[in-house]
């Protein structure tokens, strides 16, 4: 089978489990609204302050949504014995892997598009006129944080303690990521927003590497 | 058991003399004096740790090619012993960055990434302790691993841009540009000795993993014996006592 339709295939299945429960999108959501708020009673943060903190606190607020919500990617197929079927379907490793790394690109793109209108009014802060190079900045981000958090969540299923596990391997992993999204996100909200090339680059350079390193080593990801 | 005796033997041998020659032999330097010393050590620990680091990417990428239980021992046995070495470069950096700097941390380039991979390695010792059937934690923590050390040049210059971007008062500047001829040679001597030490450990660590895994497999087997044998007891023929527990190997 095309590894490409075989990824259309698990991705839809992922949308299909998800939109039945909704389980992992209102969680998610609602705790990444919870750090933005719980952060705004610990900073108390000025409109000039707001400037400084907000973008460090909108990446921090979505790594941590992120290091939630990748874990069940794998661990619900552990725990209802699917992976079984998985390991079994007549597709490639990766495609199974490509099809997850979507579907949690989906659900993190899904958790974004509540979060910045949330960010936006509680720290007055107008994302309107930057919106086209903010979404650039948040794709790479989330792309590159969903390449490795999937990749993160096989190797932690198999782990005890594995949701508190995940945060623990993929945090620190994510380290150039966040300075980057942070660093580029910050000139945007910054008086003469500019899309920081260099910052690009170092973002577009990251989801490379990694998701090339993800394909070479898909095949060991669901092995028993 | 001799070899290794004298291995260490040479090397306590070697160690005092370093000593000897960084306190001793090398001169003294001219604004920071005595406290420059321990550089000989912090940064010869760097080079021992950053060796160390490589010999585990090759192990991790070994041992998902082969899949032979020897790569997985080496994996682990040179993350131990680097983070050892990591370690001594945390502490020995701010005690020496306390009185030169004023500050005994700055997030410098070099400061933030041996910190990163500090966490890391202890996260992947971590992994490690989670998963408890053997292949499984062999390809998880190998596939870690590789993740980690292919983040190393993306932690590099994520985190050098950013420090260009918002300069230090204080950074580097003294201690590497233009060393003194003896003391480029103790260095060197140190830097030698620490790798040499780097890989003793590693060895040993790597001789106490493969053991450990013959004791697993040899406790394996003997229960096997002792289950046959009491089903044996059980079923009323009983084995001549005595007989060699491996006899049905």
């Amino acid at each position: 089978m095309d590894a490409a339709r075989a990824a259309a295939i698990i991705l839809r299945k992922e949308i299909r489990a998800e939109m039945r429960t909704r389980e992992l999108l209102q969680t998610t959501v609602t705790f990444v609204i919870i750090v933005v708020v719980l952060f705004s009673f610990s900073f108390q943060p000025s409109a000039a302050e707001t400037r400084q903190f907000g973008p460090g606190l909108l990446w921090i607020a979505l790594l941590f949504a992120g290091s939630l919500m990748l874990n069940p990617s794998f661990a619900k197929e552990q725990s209802n014995d699917t992976i079984y079927g998985l390991r079994m379907a007549p597709v490639s490793p990766f495609s199974i892997y490509l099809g997850k790394m979507l579907a949690n690109l989906l659900f993190l793109a899904l958790t974004e598009v509540v979060l910045l209108p949330v960010f936006a009014v509680l720290y007055n802060v107008s994302l309107w006129p930057v919106l086209g190079r903010l979404i650039i900045v948040l794709a790479l981000g989330t792309f590159g944080m969903a390449v490795t958090g999937t990749v993160f969540s096989a190797v932690a299923t198999q782990a005890r303690m594995r949701e508190v596990l995940l945060p623990l391997l993929l945090l620190p992993v994510l380290v150039p990521l966040l300075i980057a999204s942070v660093e580029a996100t910050a000139e945007l909200f910054s008086d003469a927003p500019t899309l920081d090339r260099t910052w690009l680059a170092v973002l577009i350079a990251f989801d490379i590497v990694f998701f090339v390193a993800a394909w070479l080593l898909s095949d060991y990801l669901l092995e028993e | 058991m001799k070899r290794r005796g004298l291995t260490t033997l040479i090397l306590a041998g070697l160690f005092l003399f370093a000593g000897y020659a960084v306190f001793f032999i090398a001169p003294d330097e001219a604004t920071m004096h005595a406290i420059q010393r321990i550089f000989y050590f912090h940064a010869s620990s760097g080079w021992a740790a950053m060796e160390g680091t490589i010999i585990v990417f090759f192990a991790n990428i070994a041992y998902l090619r082969t899949r032979a239980p020897k790569w997985d021992w080496l994996a682990v046995s040179a993350v131990e012993v680097s983070l050892a070495f990591w370690s001594v470069v945390l502490i020995t950096g701010p005690i020496w960055a306390h009185p030169v700097w004023g500050v005994w941390w700055a997030w410098d380039w070099r400061l933030t990434l041996t910190l990163i991979l500090w966490v890391l390695y202890v996260a992947y010792l971590i992994l490690r302790t989670l998963i408890d059937d053997f292949e499984r934690r062999a390809a998880s923590s190998a596939i870690f691993g590789i993740f980690v050390f292919l983040g190393v040049p993306l932690d590099y210059l994520s985190i050098r841009i950013w420090r260009t971007q918002h300069p230090q008062p204080v950074l580097f500047g003294g201690a590497d540009s233009g060393l003194d001829p003896t003391m480029a040679k103790i260095f060197f001597f140190c830097s030698a000795l620490m790798t040499f030490l780097m890989i003793v450990l590693v060895v040993q660590r790597y001789r106490l993993e493969s053991l450990r895994h013959e004791a697993v497999e040899l406790r394996l087997v003997l229960d096997e014996n002792e289950d046959e044998a009491g089903n044996a007891v059980a079923r009323g023929n009983k084995r001549p006592s005595g007989a060699p527990i491996t006899e049905n190997l």
